[in-house]
């Protein structure tokens, strides 16, 4: 049997509130959470692999209970969340091994960087792409305006390869297949080693196939639930999940879920980007910040012990900085929204 | 204008939803009690705890919004 954690009153308060902010920030942008939930419960007590399955077996019922809110509103192109699934779920599939050969030959340290390198790569690739176009938007004036569709998505929709093509009505793109399983095996192989595929998956719904910012942050939640609901099955088959952290999670993250979903009616389409490209860098610095610390595990730089240490509590209070800074400003323009309306 | 607060839903889903909670609450340092839930034959289980909770929870905190106000813009409605 896994490791029995006791959970004290400090670790219920934890679980809630970080699981309440996680779901703001996911209902909104689709993904998030995951990157302060599992190190968060990992200095609970709880071991790594443990902390992992039991945020995938929260994150199935959260992305359910969102994506049904979503699809309510008519944001959520299921067609396209199934699809991106079925070839993320090879992502994944792939992904877990290049992270199991990783770990076999340059040990915990390795994995460590590696996951690292990949988080501060992608995330400030992708990241500072999305930012330089929403700060576009906002100089251009035309926050107020259904989103350009960008000149890459416009000449993938103008590729025409017959027996591949696919319409996705509520993303109003049609594109050949062949362009939307690269993407969902990113979104998977991604989701495998960072543990938040979204920051790929959501952007390329956008950048590559044409998707407005609220229709691929809410198929994303399609995305989500199907890879967490196999992902919860695979690790309770190795009896890793601990369904008690999944559950108290999900007591604040589907108050936080629902909430979030509610401001997307009320935003400006382009604070999609906003949130997502803020979380995104923060983390990318965040992250950048213990590379030294393995990279002195794997004798590569003399790193002294109180400075690593130092390094990586700082890298953590980062992590939990972007996931606050994200809920502060979708509230702030949920706020504005309503007033606006009002 | 002027929206009806759908208070049954809320009461009944609360109802549900605090059920399950006071029971996780009763048994969570039990180690006893919450065994079958972390055996590989038992994989099931997680699983389908998490899509109870999901129904119940998920309602209610639905519903808990809406009771307060916080409800969607209608579509269709100016930004």
């Amino acid at each position: 049997m896994t490791e029995f954690i006791a959970l004290g009153a400090d670790s219920v308060a934890f679980l809630l509130i970080v699981g309440f902010i996680g779901g703001l920030v996911s209902g909104f942008i689709g993904s998030g959470g995951a990157f302060v939930l599992t190190p968060g419960m990992m200095s609970l007590g709880v071991p790594g692999v443990v902390a992992v399955a039991s945020n995938i077996c929260h994150k199935f019922p959260k992305a359910l209970v969102g994506a049904y809110k979503r699809h309510k509103y008519g944001q959520v192109d299921i067609k396209l969340g199934l699809v991106m699934a079925a070839t993320a779920a090879v992502g994944m599939w792939w992904g877990a091994g290049v992270q199991q050969s990783v770990r076999e030959s340059f040990g915990e340290a390795g994995s460590n960087l590696y996951v690292s390198v990949a988080f501060v790569v992608v995330l400030a690739i992708v990241g500072g792409f999305v930012l330089r176009d929403a700060i576009r938007i906002y100089r251009a004036g035309t926050t107020e305006h259904e989103e350009e569709v960008s000149r890459l998505a416009r000449w993938v929709r103008s590729v025409e390869i017959p027996g591949t093509m696919m319409t996705f009505r509520v993303a109003k793109t049609r594109v050949s297949f062949l362009f939307v399983l690269p993407l969902g095996f990113a979104t998977g192989l991604l989701a495998s080693t960072i543990a938040v595929g979204g920051f790929v998956g959501v952007p390329g719904m956008m950048y590559v196939l044409g998707a407005p910012g609220l229709v691929a942050s809410a198929t994303e939640l399609v995305i989500a639930f199907v890879m967490g609901l196999g992902g919860t099955v695979k690790y309770a088959m190795g009896g890793y999940v601990d369904v008690r952290l999944a559950m108290l999670i999900l007591l604040g993250s589907l108050f936080g879920v629902q909430l979030g979903a509610i401001g997307t009616t009320f935003v400006k389409p382009y604070m999609i980007k906003v949130v997502m490209a803020t979380i995104m860098l923060i983390v990318a610095v965040s992250r950048a910040l213990v590379i030294p610390v393995y990279l002195g595990q794997l004798k590569v730089l003399a790193i002294s012990a109180a400075l690593a240490a130092f390094l990586k509590q700082v890298s953590f209070v980062m992590m939990v900085l972007a996931l606050a800074v994200g809920a502060i400003i979708i509230i702030g323009a949920m706020i504005r929204g309503h007033r606006a309306q009002a | 204008m002027s929206h009806a607060k759908p208070w049954k839903g809320f009461v009944l889903s609360g109802l549900a939803s605090s059920a399950g909670y006071a029971l996780l609450f009763a048994y969570l340092n039990d180690r006893e009690a919450m065994a079958p839930f972390f055996q590989k034959e038992n994989w099931w289980l997680p699983v389908m705890v998490a899509f109870a909770f999901s129904l119940a929870h998920g309602a209610f905190t639905g519903y808990f919004w809406d009771v307060l106000g916080v409800r969607a813009k209608p579509r269709g409605s100016k930004s």
